[in-house]
């Protein structure tokens, strides 16, 4: 298939804020919304409010000002953290049961979800290891399954191959832009890596820190699936240049103007 | 480091420290009966041996009665000192108001309360447990309400997005988090409970039917009778040495499996 059509969407921000007690602003003036079954990144250098911003949909944390809407009713969340955040007590299965046991799904039906999970993931064969018994990516694996266990309607993903080495994160990526083109799942995904952002995604937000902002979005109107082949097509390196040139121009954009009295 | 070197360190663990314990009773041995030092300022190891043998069931009486106060102590402080923190990991208010009088129990030392409370409770055993609680309950407490506290922020959040209950939470997360803390908690008071009944027992001076090995060592001391002051000594060292490796034990066997504390270095 090529293209990508996204549907209606599933949160919508608009004018949201978020001021610390402190006086920093981490966010201003953002509007945006996730359209169902996109992969959305957002993309920017440290500071610029693209895990708060994430946090905010997840309700974790909550505006200074500016409104969320959903279409319809609470969407079910799905969070990946950077860091894999196992219960080292527990088997690899448990783990990634947890969502359905806390929403007290019955046994068996939340067995066979987390069986399904973990076959998305390649992990099967360690349902029953402990996750200390696991390399790095395979932790970040078990972390998506357990994400992905629970049926989210948005799953939020906040650089979750930040803390792997350059192969694994490939690799992870391939993956997890495999499983995507599957499931079709809704994605708003956070990175810092700009080669990272115009791989995986369907739309890209780059955003500016000091206020966190987001200067500039557009489609990443390219066919699937995305191969490595992708990775040095010249289409890849127009949009991980005008990434790259929107996120740079909005870095100078506001010396000193840091905090707001 | 291979298994063979695995295997050797083990040993090096055990025949060390023992083959220094051989060469300093060796040495004092020596020094007592070329000095000819009498039995009355400083016994030969091997005359507190005798002793140990001979004053078998008086000694072994009172260790059953001292190290009986020291485990009844132990499970209350673990007992008491778990639900206290559960209540301090409920609210920062909670924690703020009760926990200065846990340090103030802590900090006060227990020869001083010791008198008050033998005078309190009637029943000389329930006052000398109490005394042994007294000591032991505020590393259980204090290290039990720092892992209830500790655990992981992202997964706090993870429980928090599926909507779990606070007992939820509590149950699934905070407990089985908390339990490296607490094992450290129950190695400190395992100790402590057996020196709150030892001096426990001093202050209470008790004879009779609960005379515990402080009460022997007293009396001892009043008599003269040095090798079986010694005795009664290396009785309450051993039953130190066994209390705390009974909770390491016990630690080993809850968190062998996944926690970084029990688990075999490679280097």
């Amino acid at each position: 298939m090529t293209g990508f059509v996204a549907g209606p969407a599933v949160i919508e921000l608009s004018g949201i804020a978020k001021t610390w007690p402190n006086g920093t602003r981490a966010l201003a003036g953002i509007d945006l919304a996730v359209r169902r079954g996109e992969f959305l990144t957002l993309v920017g250098p440290s500071g610029c409010g693209k895990s708060t911003l994430l946090k905010l949909i997840a309700g974790l944390t909550h505006a200074t000002a500016g409104r969320i809407a959903t279409s319809e009713g609470r969407p079910r969340i799905g969070f990946v953290f950077q860091s894999p955040t196992l219960m080292p007590w527990a088997r690899v299965d448990t783990n990634v049961r947890l969502p359905l046991d806390l929403a007290r799904m019955p046994r068996a039906r939340a067995d066979a979800r987390v069986a399904d999970a973990l076959a998305l993931v390649n992990l099967a064969a360690s349902a029953g290891s402990l996750p200390r018994e696991l390399s790095g990516g395979m932790q970040m694996r078990a972390s998506i399954a357990r994400a992905l266990a629970a049926e989210p309607d948005l799953l939020l993903m906040d650089e979750p191959f930040g803390a792997l080495d350059e192969f694994a994160r490939e690799r992870l990526d391939g993956e997890l832009l495999a499983l995507w083109s599957a499931q079709r799942f809704t994605v708003v995904f956070v990175t810092h890596s700009i080669q990272e952002a115009v791989f995986l995604s369907t739309r890209v937000v780059a955003m500016a820190a000091r206020p966190g902002r987001i200067v500039d979005t557009w489609e990443i109107d390219e066919p699937w699936p995305r191969s490595a082949a992708f990775r040095l097509s010249p289409a890849f390196a127009a949009h991980a240049q005008r990434l790259s040139l929107r996120v740079a121009e909005a870095g100078g954009g506001e010396p000193g103007g840091a905090v707001a009295q | 480091m291979t298994a063979q070197g695995g295997r050797r360190g083990q040993w090096l663990r055990i025949v060390a420290p023992a083959a220094v314990g051989v060469v300093v009773l060796a040495a004092w041995q020596a020094l007592v009966v070329v000095y000819r030092v009498p039995a009355y300022l400083v016994p030969s190891p091997l005359l507190v041996l005798r002793t140990l043998v001979s004053d078998r069931v008086l000694l072994f009486h009172a260790l059953a009665s001292t190290l009986g106060v020291a485990l009844a102590a132990l499970v209350i402080a673990v007992v008491a000192g778990v639900a206290a923190a559960l209540v301090f990991a409920q609210s920062r208010w909670i924690e703020t108001s009760f926990f200065p009088y846990a340090i103030l129990l802590q900090v006060t030392p227990i020869v001083s309360i010791a008198p008050l409370i033998i005078i309190w409770v009637h029943d000389l055993w329930a006052a000398l447990v109490l005394c042994a609680v007294v000591v032991a309950i505020f590393p259980v407490i204090s290290n039990t309400t720092l892992g209830l506290r500790s655990a992981d922020p992202g997964l706090v959040d993870l429980f928090r997005l599926a909507g779990a209950s606070r007992w939820q939470t509590l149950w699934r997360l905070r407990v089985p988090g908390a339990l490296p803390y607490f094992f450290g908690g129950l190695r400190i008071a395992s100790g402590l409970a057996l020196i709150g009944a030892v001096v426990a027992e001093f202050v209470a001076g008790t004879g009779g039917a609960s005379a515990g090995l402080a009460y022997q060592i007293l009396l001892a001391g009043m008599q003269l009778n040095i090798p079986r002051m010694f005795a009664a000594l290396v009785l309450i060292a051993a039953a130190g040495v066994a209390l705390f490796a009974a909770s390491g034990a016990l630690a080993h066997a809850a968190l062998a499996r996944w926690h970084e504390s029990e688990l075999p270095r490679d280097s």
